[in-house]
């Protein structure tokens, strides 16, 4: 399998704080790779890094070979590198369809000026859009919710309306900051699912996630990060008896890490 | 609404401004209305402009600023130049679109009451240049600005000349309801189209609308661009309604009274600031029989009605509605 992203030497500093910390590796093709770390590890800047959101101290992300690190955020999600956000980040005063159809932005093959004056061009992409959002919604069992204000769903739908958000985009790689918090049991199970079917789909997916059951099921292979540096990666089973790992969550609960 | 109804509504709404009232002036004899009603009319495209930015989520007291350059571009190339009004009109909006490029690539970052000031001290900004710039002439600003001159096509004349008319203040009505008309139909295309969906994504979300794509800045100069422009035009038809033009024409109050007629008539609804201006405009003269107590009654009502009403006029058909 190649690798889609090469993350290389990648830094952050925040005046005299590291956050991320020459971390080094590869996420391959249409695997689900996971970051876990403590609280304050780095790991949702490791992710605004990855996407263009936040511009390396050193290092560089190279997406196909291409350097992506530098780039304005909505260029790199055109190049097909979109993130979630770990708050519940959706448009909410919009109805959930209108916040998939809008978020269908770069698959539109019309200007601006072509919506306006709703040229042939336009409509048929409108028309797209509205499908793909039905399509979305049905995967993410949104539908029924379809016409309601996103602000007044309940929290588990909020979490998979911000990855439909996603979806619409038609990311090759997507990257989800935290996607089951805030879950109950049955609720992250259905996510585990959702995530699975995500890559059948042929997305590869990266993850932040605490729920360590959850993380040890889904993941093909894990990094750990601690203090802003990686300290381990393997597959979920590598990672489980890994001595640094053990170590870095000691004076939590040896569950946390699924054991 | 249905589409029926939108389409009645319509046809109400143009039958009203270019049947009815004409005709209720003709009647009752107050000539001054019409007047009264071209403020209003040009107002309220300024104001639609101030609703478009704060469709993106700005609070833009900045539209003072292009009204006066708009008012200015407009004498300056009639007086100086001799064009043609009706071409001022659309080049008035252009230098308006340019300079809120210029203007806006810095200040559109900011948010909040930052942006807020910031376009409030342009106003002001615009108000001395145009005092200390040679090409405004000063205080004594541009006088005798000459009224319109005829429209032909094909040696048929469409428009006739104003200065033939007996009373070109009905012209200028129409000239004046014809541009408002355009001017909210687009805006209204504009914001049930795509674009207005995105510029809703960027008012609710800005961080989010960039990771799906959205190239935020870009679509903030857009908005911005066709504030200024609706801005600029409004100026250049006032300049010449009023057949002059000074430093004071447009200052802060008229900034802060575009943006109070968008919070008045309804900031989700994108008739919202001509219901607004109208009230508002009405609003103030009626109290001018109050004389010394005019702000305070005023802005007593104000308070209190954006207190009562914090979704605006409109929104009190919506509550209808919704039983
Ligand atoms: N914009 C910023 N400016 C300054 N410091 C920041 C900024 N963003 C993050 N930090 C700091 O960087 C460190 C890493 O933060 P980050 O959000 O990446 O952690 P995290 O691993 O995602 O934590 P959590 O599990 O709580 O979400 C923290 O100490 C945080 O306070
Ligand atoms: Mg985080």
């Amino acid at each position: 399998m190649s690798s889609i992203l090469e993350v290389r030497g990648l830094t952050k500093k925040f005046g005299g704080l590291t956050a991320v910390n020459d971390v080094t590796f590869d996420v391959r093709e249409k695997e689900i790779l996971s970051v876990i770390g403590p609280n304050g590890a780095g790991k949702s800047t490791l992710f605004k890094l990855i996407s263009s959101f936040l511009t390396p101290t050193e290092g560089e992300v190279r997406y196909k070979g291409e350097r992506i690190s530098g780039l304005a955020p909505h260029i790199a999600a055109r190049k097909g590198v979109v993130r979630t956000f770990q708050e519940t980040t959706i448009f909410r005063n919009m109805t959930v369809r209108d916040n998939i159809i809008v978020a269908h932005h770069l698959r539109s093959k019309a200007s601006l000026a072509g919506f306006f004056l709703g040229t042939a061009v336009a409509r048929a992409d409108e028309r797209a859009f509205g499908e793909s959002a039905d399509e979305i919604l049905s995967f993410l069992n949104l539908s029924d919710l379809s016409g309601e204000k996103a602000k007044n769903l309940p929290h588990g739908h909020l979490r998979a309306l911000g990855i439909g958000i996603g979806l619409a985009t038609d990311p090759a790689v997507l990257l989800l900051d935290e996607p089951f918090a805030g879950m109950n049991h049955d609720e992250t199970g259905k996510a585990v699912a959702m995530v699975r079917r995500l890559r059948e789909r042929g997305l590869t997916v990266l993850l932040v996630e605490h729920d360590m059951p959850a993380v040890m099921k889904i993941s093909d292979r894990i990094v750990v990060i601690n203090f802003g540096q990686k300290i381990a990666e393997g597959t979920p089973a590598e990672i489980q008896a890994n001595e640094r790992v053990i170590e870095a969550y000691l004076g939590a609960e040896d569950e946390s890490i699924g054991m | 609404m249905t589409d029926n109804r939108k389409l009645i509504g319509l046809a109400v709404f143009l039958l009203a401004v270019f049947v009815v009232v004409p005709w209720l002036i003709a009647v009752t004899g107050r000539k001054d209305f019409y007047y009264t009603l071209t403020s209003v009319a040009l107002l309220s495209i300024a104001s639609a402009g101030v609703w478009m930015t704060f469709y993106i989520g700005r609070i833009n007291m900045g539209q003072g600023a292009f009204a006066l350059m708009g008012a200015y571009v407009a004498a300056i190339l009639i007086t100086q130049y001799g064009v043609s009004f009706w071409w001022t009109i659309p080049l008035s909006g252009l230098f308006c679109v340019l300079a809120s490029l210029v203007i806006g690539l810095p200040i559109l970052r900011l948010r909040g009451v930052y942006f807020a000031m910031v376009s409030l001290v342009l106003t002001e900004v615009t108000r001395l240049l145009s005092l200390a710039l040679p090409i405004t002439g000063g205080a004594k600003g541009i006088t005798n600005i000459p009224l319109p001159g005829a429209i032909s096509l094909f040696g048929i004349t469409l428009v006739p000349d104003f200065a033939t008319l007996e009373n070109p203040r009905i012209a200028f009505y129409y000239v004046a309801v014809t541009l408002m008309v355009l001017a909210f139909a687009a805006m209204y295309r504009l914001v049930n189209s795509r674009i207005g969906h995105i510029c809703m994504s960027l008012q609710q979300n800005e961080e989010l609308a960039s990771s799906i794509g959205v190239n935020i800045v870009h679509l903030r100069l857009i908005a911005f661009g066709i504030s200024s422009f609706l801005g600029g035009v409004s100026g250049s038809v006032f300049a010449v309604v009023t057949q002059s033009v000074y430093p004071s024409s447009f200052t802060v109050t008229d900034s802060v009274n575009f943006m109070l007629n968008c919070f008045l008539g309804g900031l989700a609804y994108v008739f919202g600031p001509m219901l607004g201006t109208l009230t508002l405009y009405f609003g103030w003269n009626l109290l001018f029989e109050t004389g010394e107590f005019q702000l305070l009654i005023y802005s007593t009502a104000m308070i209190v009605l954006m207190l009562i009403l914090p979704n605006g006029l409109l929104s009190l058909g919506e509550n209808r509605r919704k039983g």
